[in-house]
């Protein structure tokens, strides 16, 4: 009976988190089309509920009753997971991500560390809806997905480090905790501009969207999916946005801490702080899908390889010279 | 790479340049409109719906010369026709197959009576295939409807004929 009192208690916990996160997930999609929509000068979604906020639901209920199709020749229990590996992963980071400082589904310790596998896991999923397909364009998408996430993993991973030299703890509270005088994204403002563009093409956006180059490669790794499985694909995607976003004002923008700590600001909950802040990064995000042509795919390797790993390694080795010849740092 | 080059490189000027446009057209009047809920402007030359119009007393326009029939480029028009008691000669069956009109609009051109004609109307789409064999009977329907629109795009267009 202890045990499953536990269990009840944790579900509710999940689902507390897990149900916001796929309501808003749904939202952004209809804000990343109007934006999109805005900037080109039309309308946009506007139909369905008030501005056409229901429409991504009513997109959700279309999939839901379509045939969901298995290719004859596919490797259909591969084929099957793929989807649900892909939105398992981009929902399970959101465990550690802190909304203040209690509000926390798990506060472990390594939680940057966590947050960063599973987005590279994410990658497992791509891949293989692409390789299960048995299809060529799948494969092609999926291949180019697995190299491009690989590449910009690794700059993303050597940011990561500057914070936590700055930090000097992996838990995603501490890192909050320690911006409180200052965000990161004042003295690593570099770091901060190269995270944004890697976290762009850690999510397959444009500019970065050559897995799903509907030009040369239908809809890459989603071709042969349909019905609620292309559906999962693309709340994954999504979600994962959404942590990315997540992710980068935990790191960079103080996560739940509001920006002055003076009397209308402070009492405002952290959790709203957050979401604001995603709110910004995710706009940006719609921003430049909406003004920016797609790479070409050595230019996309150049950047990831030649530019940025050179340029964040170089900040590593900078931040690093500097915290230790000013004995600033941290020690616990 | 000329200094300036890199410099733009660095700073990612061009880009913060396509932001500030991006952001200026955001908040521009949108070019498009709301469909269902308002229309464009169409012109009276526009080559929608088919109709059969008549006369104001109510007589049918058409008088079976099937000039109409042999125009069609796509052989979408079926007439036959036949004597009446007064001895006009009048149609008894003026089909169009709505799925082979290519809305050339040469039937409109060729008719000497201005009988058929192509309306405003574009949102007839139906749900099966078999509401598409428009029949006279619907046509002089169409006819009698957008009798009002048909006879003002005919003396708006007059006098360019």
């Amino acid at each position: 009976m202890e045990y499953l009192s536990i269990i009840f208690s944790e579900t509710y916990k999940i689902l507390f988190l897990l149900v916001p996160v796929l309501i808003s997930v749904a939202m952004i999609v209809w804000l990343d089309r109007r934006i999109w929509a805005f900037v080109q000068k039309r309308q946009g979604p506007n139909v369905v509920g008030p501005f056409g906020l229901l429409q991504s639901l009513a997109d959700a209920l279309k999939y839901m009753f379509k045939e969901v199709i298995i290719p004859s020749s596919s490797n259909k229990v591969i084929f099957i997971l793929a989807p649900i590996v892909t939105m398992t992963l981009a929902l399970i980071s959101w465990a550690v991500i802190p909304f203040s400082a209690t509000q926390v589904l798990a506060d472990i310790n390594v939680g940057i560390l966590y947050l960063f596998a599973v987005s590279s896991l994410g990658v497992y999923g791509i891949i293989m809806g692409g390789w299960a397909s048995n299809s060529k364009y799948p494969f092609l998408g999926a291949i180019r997905s697995a190299a491009q996430m690989v590449s910009y993993e690794v700059s993303i991973g050597v940011i990561i480090i500057n914070v936590l030299l700055c930090v000097g703890s992996l838990n995603l509270n501490d890192i909050v905790m320690a911006q409180e005088s200052l965000w990161f994204v004042i003295p690593l403002f570099p770091m901060f501009v190269i995270f944004f563009i890697s976290a762009l093409a850690e999510t397959n956006r444009p500019p970065f969207d050559l897995p799903e180059a509907e030009a040369e490669l239908v809809a890459g790794y989603q071709t042969e999916y349909s019905g609620m499985m292309y559906a999962m694909f693309w709340l994954g995607e999504y979600a994962n946005i959404l942590l990315m976003c997540a992710m980068g004002s935990v790191l960079f923008l103080g996560g739940w801490l509001s920006p002055i700590d003076l009397f209308p600001f402070n009492v405002i909950p952290g959790a709203i702080w957050l979401i604001l802040k995603i709110l910004f990064l995710f706009i940006l995000f719609a921003l430049v899908k909406a003004i920016v042509p797609r790479y070409r795919y050595d230019q996309l390797m150049r950047l990831g390889w030649k530019i940025f790993l050179p340029l964040s390694l170089t900040w590593v080795v900078l931040t690093a010279s500097f915290l230790f010849y000013f004995n600033l740092l941290p020690t616990n | 790479m000329k200094i300036s080059r890199i410099f733009k490189t660095i700073f990612m000027l061009d880009f913060l340049g396509g932001l500030t446009i991006a952001l200026r057209e955001f908040f521009k009047p949108k070019k498009t409109i709301n469909y269902p809920f308002e229309k464009g402007k169409i012109s009276p030359r526009f080559r929608g719906e088919h109709a059969l119009r008549r006369y104001p007393d109510g007589e049918e326009r058409c008088i079976a010369c099937k000039l109409c029939e042999a125009v069609c480029p796509a052989q979408a028009i079926t007439i036959e026709s036949s004597e009446r008691a007064d001895g006009s000669r009048k149609t008894t069956r003026y089909d169009i197959d709505m799925m082979k009109c290519i809305y050339c609009g040469l039937c409109e051109e060729s008719c000497p009576v201005d009988a058929i004609v192509q309306g405003p109307n574009f949102e007839f789409s139906t749900e099966t295939r078999e509401e598409l064999y428009y029949n006279k009977e619907k046509l002089l329907d169409n006819g009698d409807r957008w009798e009002n629109v048909l006879a003002a795009n005919i003396k708006a267009d007059n006098s360019h004929r």
